[in-house]
């Protein structure tokens, strides 16, 4: 209590012009942060996986696996940050058994569980179901009877329920690629519908989320299979190339958004118009101008733009494969760092301006603590803990997997 | 009242004297016990009774009225508030607050509240002149569409049938939607209880046929209270002879704290 008010004593020192007096501290910090940058990862995720088994993009196949993977490592550590920053955790249970059904936020566990359980868990539980079976007949030990297990005693492999798993997985996906839309856009909801907050109050902010949602989660994949590929020197250019197609179109359309919005806010220049410009042009400059415009979204897409083969079947410009792949891995990194600020500057910057509009607060991130630094450096890096262990009960490789190309170009 | 000083001086803590007290103790007990218990019948008959005259809160609708032009920038509304409901001291929790509005010659606007105006307000030294200033209380509007209760995800922040937005403290989970919700500012996360806070109009105060403890103390009767629809109440009296107006009226929450002589600089 006493660190808390002692905290926002040195906060107040910060303040300029005028905060209602509740307003110093800020409600939600960077735990808030990175509770949408999860979920936007495991929503892109899904939609890359997506365009394999839907759309039939056969040089992103490689990334199939690993992107429903990835998805579903990072779905797993999603509610945590939430979690962590209530003031009763021990309470949130009560989302669940007594929602408000007028609530945003209180529809968060439905749509949770809906995507958890119906989408991702069941997608990868009949794509990997006859793997399984055929892993636990061949192998010994522990690994026999995880893999075993997770067959849920499910193990006719004759050609009949495996048609059925394929037609399952197609079946899942098309209900899948709406529910991942649903999963972030909803995100993006609980900000938009804020009528209270000039910054998030908007009906573009939900799909702006989605598209960020998208292009991050395209960007991590292709920082994995990239970064795994290299390890187990077995990366597929073509995959990458197309990948980072993708990601160009996608960067693009993500960037329409936001400038669609900002002009938009501009030039119907409301009563917020003011105190909005002081906030990006002080407090703002460097995680909106710098990290999230110019290095996330304008230096990845004249990379993309120039390097990949975004505009046919070649580049505008050649590089090497290595250099290309160089290109490709800082370019997804720093739409990364772009995200990242993205939802930092929603989130954060949402609060750093008084709903007087009289003024603007400082946000002083603690370093230790439940809701600081460290607790979020460990909740971004657990995803990747999780996706590995993953990995290791559930190759997504080619090379892995039992179904022979004659069998997949057969089910075609 | 020295009756320790008429007693015969004895070794203190000596056996003979423990038990003489404790013989003398419980002697009193017994003869205390019928009076006691009487007492308890009687308080307890009392809060009965109290329960008794049977409070109707959907005979009620609570509002606050706040003349500008009577406040004086005291601060005793924000103190007795804090005092009454157990704020938290620190200047960075209010329920009621009271803000000063200078506004200068060359059209500048300063809005303070240092310390929610309990300890008063420094003088308005202007180097550019001083057109005007003026006082403004603030406090949680008691919406009648609020959104706060809309997104609370739990239901823990709720409409009573009197009109008055309560946060049950047990039931919270101290997500903070709902400060973020209120375009006010009213709300903040108690930091001891962890949970979503603001004003109740003093709930306990009205059920007990009291007003609140801010309109209760204000020197100037700059607050008034009362019932929105009844046919006579000191606030439908108040919105008879004042022209009213009402916080953000263009984000459709409905207050039910209704200001006379509002500056339009007012937000």
């Amino acid at each position: 209590m006493e660190d808390v008010a002692q905290q926002l004593t040195a906060v107040l020192q910060q303040v300029s012009g005028y905060m209602y007096p509740n307003e110093v501290g800020l409600q939600w910090g960077v735990l808030v942060v990175v509770y949408p940058y999860i979920t936007g990862l495991v929503a892109g995720a899904f939609i890359l996986a997506s365009l394999e088994r839907v759309f039939r993009v056969k040089e992103v196949e490689p990334t199939y696996r690993l992107a429903l993977l990835t998805a579903l490592a990072f779905l797993l550590i999603a509610p945590l940050p939430l979690l962590l920053h209530l003031g009763h955790p021990e309470r949130s249970f009560e989302i669940f058994f007594t929602p408000n059904v007028h609530s945003a936020m209180a529809m968060f566990g439905f749509i949770y569980a809906w995507y958890l359980t119906v989408v991702l868990l069941l997608e990868i539980w009949f794509d990997y179901r006859k793997d399984l079976v055929v892993w636990a007949r061949n192998e010994h030990g522990l690994r026999k009877w995880i893999h075993l297990i997770l067959t849920l005693g499910a193990t006719d492999i004759s050609e009949k329920p495996v048609m059925f798993d394929q037609k399952a997985v197609r079946f899942i996906t098309i209900i899948g690629i709406p529910s991942a839309f649903l999963l972030h856009g909803y995100v993006g909801f609980i900000f938009g519908s804020v009528k209270a907050n000039p910054w998030w109050s908007s009906v573009l902010i939900p799909v702006v989320f989605l598209f960020s949602a998208i292009v991050s989660g395209i960007a991590m994949v292709l920082i994995i299979y990239l970064l795994t590929g290299l390890v187990r020197r077995s990366l597929e250019m073509s995959c990458l190339d197309k990948l980072a197609s993708f990601l160009f179109y996608a960067l693009v359309m993500d960037f329409s958004l936001e400038i669609l919005d900002f002009i938009h806010r501009l030039y119907e220049a409301e009563e917020s118009i003011k105190i909005l410009g002081t906030l990006i042009s002080t407090r703002l400059f460097l995680s909106l101008v710098v990290l999230q415009a110019l290095a996330g979204t304008v230096l990845p897409l004249i990379c993309l733009a120039f390097f990949s083969p975004a505009f046919g079947s070649r580049a505008l410009v050649r590089f090497p494969e290595e250099l290309r792949r160089l290109l490709y891995l800082a370019s997804a990194v720093l739409i990364q760092i772009g995200i990242f600020s993205t939802r930092w500057n929603v989130v954060i910057g949402g609060q750093l301006f008084s709903k007087s509009l009289r003024g603007l607060t400082v946000y002083k991130m603690e370093l230790m603590g439940l809701e600081g630094f460290f607790v979020s450096l460990l909740l971004l890096v657990a995803p990747f803990v999780l996706l590995y262990i993953l990995v290791k009960v559930l190759p997504p490789w080619k090379e892995a997997s039992t179904t022979s190309v004659a069998e997949q170009a057969a089910g075609d | 009242m020295n009756t320790e000083a008429n007693r015969p001086q004895e070794e203190p803590g000596s056996p003979e004297e423990v038990s003489r007290d404790r013989r003398e103790f419980l002697k009193q007990c017994a003869a205390a016990a019928p009076l006691l218990l009487a007492t308890v019948r009687v308080v307890e008959g009392a809060v009965a009774s109290a329960n008794d005259d049977s409070y109707k809160p959907e005979e009620h609708n609570y509002g606050m009225g706040i003349d500008v032009s009577k406040c004086i920038g005291c601060g005793r509304c924000a103190d007795a508030c804090k005092t009454e409901n157990n704020v938290p001291r620190e200047p960075f929790y209010f329920r009621t607050w009271v803000e000063r509005y200078v506004l200068t010659a060359d059209g500048e606007t300063v809005v303070t509240s240092p310390d929610g105006g309990i300890e008063g307000f420094p003088s308005t030294v202007s180097e550019k002149g001083v057109l005007r200033t003026f006082f403004v209380p603030k406090l949680c509007n008691q919406c009648a569409n609020p959104p706060c209760v809309q997104v609370c995800p739990v239901g823990a922040t709720f409409l009573t049938r009197d009109g008055v937005v309560l946060v049950d403290k047990d039931y919270c989970i101290g997500c903070r939607y709902c400060i973020q919700a209120c375009p006010y500012g009213a709300r903040f996360l108690n930091p001891i209880t962890h949970t979503a806070e603001k004003c109740t109009f003093c709930y306990h105060r009205l059920v007990q046929g009291k007003v609140p403890a801010c309109v209760e103390v204000c020197p100037t009767g700059a607050r008034i209270f009362g019932d929105v629809g009844a046919r006579s109440s000191p606030l439908v009296r108040f919105k008879h002879f004042n022209e009213i107006q009402v916080l953000k009226p263009q984000l459709n929450t409905e207050p039910k704290v209704y200001y006379a002589n509002l500056d339009g600089e007012v937000r």
